[in-house]
């Protein structure tokens, strides 16, 4: 055990750890409204529309986040056509090309744990809410988006800890997060447990406060 | 197309033996995730708060650290952990593990956490009275479990066993980083050496989504002949 690899290593690590969290906040914003679009599209009545939607979470969920990342970075970079539009300035970007990554992966899990919250609520409360009076838009806002968002809440935090466990992926296309920088020191100093252990911790950590937010959050909406 | 032709032109031969490297490792992990699973479910259960922890540690160790960190640890830690134990016993050589064996063996003690988690669900959901009518005809602790408990608890997490298998055959393209040369590693590769990384990276994804469609086909047929009688 080298406790002053442990020592040295460990405000790199920090830092490190804010590209997780900013990779992982971000994408879970954009991932969140395009969860939030399909989930809609596959309650709506139009076939076609949901097919596509089906289509898009069948995909995403099934094949690896590596795979995902790598047709992004590696591969959109070849076609000419992006590489001329206005695109190509976001794309080009490691950064960017791990967000959309990830966003669009989270994005199809969030879809599916979303339509199953959506179909989940009982019939009577939006009749209900019809035989009252209340109009269309106003259910949709006011009943079925916190009710839907109440059920989702111990899903979608397991999807916010997968996440977090994705972004490690963004070391593979150059970018220094916790773990690539955490590869980088092991590669270096071939001392993989010391180094394990603090970035694990940090991953940890994470988790616990994640967890505990949902948890908190699920008590505060609980009825 | 001709760039999957099968023999020396194309990459295709190249990567139907990635797709059963693919296979291969993962079925691998999956059994060594079971013989993880077979035994920290029982301390997970146990009446001892001190197994119970050691259970606890290891899954929520495993279930929040990410995947590529733990398959780094194996992959620079397990030679020199092996090195270090071997030079106890008075050998000094290098020794290198194979890379087939760090990545099925990462990749298992990862799905080895998921499917503990399965099976302590699975356990905890057989009705008591099968225990208590067990006990009743006089069957032993070892017959009971074997016999009795073991078919019910597998029956019981068939669903979420199949989850952890979509997961784990999914883990296993993060092994490419340390060379063992399944469809990930080969896509690397053809994607460096043709200059056309889109093509082999979205046929890639194919070979994947193939993949989980086919084991997904197998798992509900599996899941309506276990159901029979139910």
């Amino acid at each position: 055990m080298d406790i002053n690899l442990i020592i040295t290593s460990f405000p790199k690590l920090i830092i490190a750890s804010f590209t997780t969290i900013k990779l992982l906040s971000v994408s879970l914003l954009i991932g969140l409204f395009i969860g939030l679009v399909f989930a809609l599209l596959r309650i709506n009545n139009n076939i076609i529309l949901g097919k596509i939607a089906y289509g898009y979470s069948y995909v995403f969920r099934g094949t690896p986040l590596l795979v995902q990342i790598f047709i992004i970075y590696y591969g959109f970079g070849q076609v000419e056509l992006i590489r001329e539009s206005i695109f190509w300035s976001v794309l080009k970007e490691p950064y960017w090309c791990a967000v959309i990554a990830f966003a669009l992966n989270t994005g199809a899990y969030t879809s599916e744990i979303l339509r199953s919250a959506f179909q989940t609520i009982k019939p009577g409360l939006i009749e209900a809410g019809k035989s009252l009076g209340v109009n269309s838009k106003i259910i949709f806002y006011k009943i079925q988006i916190p009710i839907a968002i109440r059920q989702s809440l111990p899903a979608y935090g397991n999807e916010i800890i997968l996440m977090l466990k994705g972004t490690s992926l963004a070391s593979t296309v150059t970018l220094m997060d916790l773990t690539g920088v955490a590869k980088y020191i092991i590669s270096t100093t071939f001392k993989p447990i010391e180094v394990f252990i603090i970035a694990g911790s940090i991953y940890l950590f994470f988790t616990f406060i994640i967890h505990n937010i949902i948890k908190v959050l699920e008590k505060k909406y609980s009825f | 197309m001709e760039l999957l032709a099968f023999g020396n032109t194309g990459w295709g031969d190249e990567l139907f033996i990635a797709t059963l490297m693919t296979v291969a490792v993962s079925i691998t992990a999956m059994v060594i995730g079971f013989i993880f699973a077979l035994i920290f479910t029982p301390l997970k259960l146990s009446k001892y708060k001190f197994l119970n922890y050691i259970a606890n540690f290891y899954t929520t160790i495993i279930r929040g650290v990410p995947e590529l960190l733990v398959i780094y640890l194996f992959f620079f830690g397990g030679s020199g952990a092996i090195m270090y134990v071997a030079s106890i016993f008075g050998y000094n050589e290098y020794i290198e593990i194979n890379a087939f064996l760090t990545g099925a063996f990462s990749i298992g003690i990862i799905s080895g956490a998921y499917s503990t988690e399965v099976f302590r669900g699975a356990l905890q959901s057989i009705d008591k009275g099968q225990f208590e009518a067990s006990n009743v005809l006089g069957f032993n602790k070892i017959i009971r479990f074997y016999k009795i408990i073991l078919p019910q608890m597998l029956r019981l997490s068939i669903p979420n066993l199949s989850n952890v298998w979509q997961i784990t055959l999914k883990d296993t393209s993060l092994i490419s980083v340390t060379g063992l040369v399944e469809i990930m590693r080969q896509s690397y590769i053809a994607a460096g050496s043709t200059r056309d990384p889109l093509f082999f990276y979205t046929f890639a994804a194919i070979l994947y989504l193939l993949l989980t469609f086919l084991s997904m086909k197998f798992i509900n047929r599996m899941e309506v002949k276990y159901n029979r009688g139910f």
